[in-house]
């Protein structure tokens, strides 16, 4: 059976830093739709096991008020995996965001782990759900392999700062380094049938070019994207909740469809646009994505 | 436990707080210095003797420097110095000890 959370409404998720308390007390307020929890690069090499105390704590008694908390781990390559995936599951966390994923045998080795710490910290088994970071070439280019690699996996999340840095050029602001990662890494999720996440945006001065930035990668068909500060869910949330418009016609292509297939018409108007039953999907996803965003006032 | 070597936790950042536990002479010598002492001294000395306890530390010299700390951050700092006397950082006992 799937993970009744599994195709949660995941459009902004933000990183924060384990290592400061400040920023893990109350970032509920923001009301990001996850908040994903850094062992990883934001914390310093020699205060990994410090970071996890902080953690262990705070799965366990702050309430995060429905937010979901994902927690990033730490690289296969590194000595501090192990443990990070002990004290995610013993606390609680709802997902695990694997750094730095190559292949689908990368996700097993880590499943393998959160299975039996599930079993020594008495949790149900299946209840950890996994999504992979994809950061290098490699990593990209197994994109379908990883996306088909396990029952938990929620889906995969492109991390553009490595990425970039294993195709030998950088964040240009403009795009073009992203295209072949993002095209491929959306391609091969719907293929599998999981959710995709575009990279963080670092330049907090340049909240315009953010925003253009989400309004593509919403274009291409992520569902959402990692998140470097507060100030950047707002927008996310504006460019991927449907406006009313979109609303009103979804509904009226979903009515207009069931009541025309009823007569034996396979293609008609609605609004002086064509429809027909390829737009039913559509139609229907814009009304779920409505009702998740907590927008539909309908009766779909 | 015993608190084989002087260890510290925790920064002197806001919501923070710094932990430094010493081997002790026989008993528990629990130092506090916070902003907030009158208000929540006894909380806060309440939390870090409660973890300590947890941990049978039993014979430390205990500093805390409070910037005004959550409880489960307090209890993360006590924890992380203790274990850190011991150079303990796998296979930690969560959810037992430590919770």
């Amino acid at each position: 059976m799937m993970h009744p959370n599994k195709k949660r409404l995941r459009r902004s998720m933000m990183f924060l830093n384990c290592q400061k308390p400040g920023l893990i007390k109350d970032p509920y307020i923001y009301k990001p739709d996850s908040i994903m929890l850094d062992l990883e690069d934001a914390v310093a090499e020699n205060q990994k096991d410090a970071a996890r105390y902080s953690l262990y704590h705070a799965l366990q008694e702050i309430d995060y008020r429905g937010v979901e908390r994902v927690v990033r781990i730490n690289g296969l390559d590194t000595p501090h995996w192990k443990e990070d995936i002990r004290v995610c599951v013993a606390g609680g966390a709802d997902t695990i965001r694997i750094a730095k994923t190559e292949s689908a045998q990368d996700v097993h080795t880590v499943e393998e782990h959160v299975l039996a710490a599930e079993r020594e910290f008495g949790r149900p088994e299946g209840s950890t759900l996994l999504m992979a970071a994809l950061e290098s070439c490699k990593g990209v280019l197994n994109a379908l392999e990883v996306c088909q690699s396990s029952e938990r996996l929620i889906g995969i999340a492109l991390s553009g700062g490595d990425y970039t840095k294993d195709l030998q050029t950088t964040i240009t602001g403009t795009g073009v380094e992203l295209q072949g990662a993002r095209q491929h890494m959306i391609i091969a999720a719907r293929a599998a049938g999981v959710q995709c996440w575009d990279t963080v945006f670092t330049n907090l001065d340049a909240m315009d070019v953010f925003e253009e930035e989400v309004k593509m990668i919403k274009m291409m068909g992520f569902d959402g994207k990692s998140l470097v500060n507060p100030r950047q869910i707002d927008i996310v949330h504006k460019v991927f909740t449907p406006s009313q418009k979109e609303i009103i016609f979804a509904e009226k292509v979903v009515r207009e469809i069931d009541e025309k297939k009823a007569q034996g018409i396979g293609v008609f108007t609605v609004d002086g646009k064509m429809i027909d039953i390829a737009f039913y999907d559509g139609a229907k996803r814009t009304i779920a994505l409505a009702k998740a965003s907590g927008v539909y006032e309908g009766d779909l | 436990m015993e608190i084989k070597k002087a260890a510290m936790a925790g920064t002197l950042e806001s919501s923070d707080a710094q932990v430094t536990v010493e081997p002790g002479s026989g008993s528990i010598d629990l130092t506090i210095e916070s902003s907030v002492i009158h208000q929540f001294g006894r909380q806060i000395r309440a939390t870090v003797l409660e973890t300590l306890d947890r941990l049978e530390v039993r014979d430390a010299k205990v500093t805390v420097v409070d910037k005004g700390a959550l409880d489960c951050t307090l209890k993360a700092r006590v924890e992380c110095a203790v274990y850190r006397s011991n150079d303990i950082t796998e296979n930690l006992p969560w959810g037992g000890v430590i919770r």
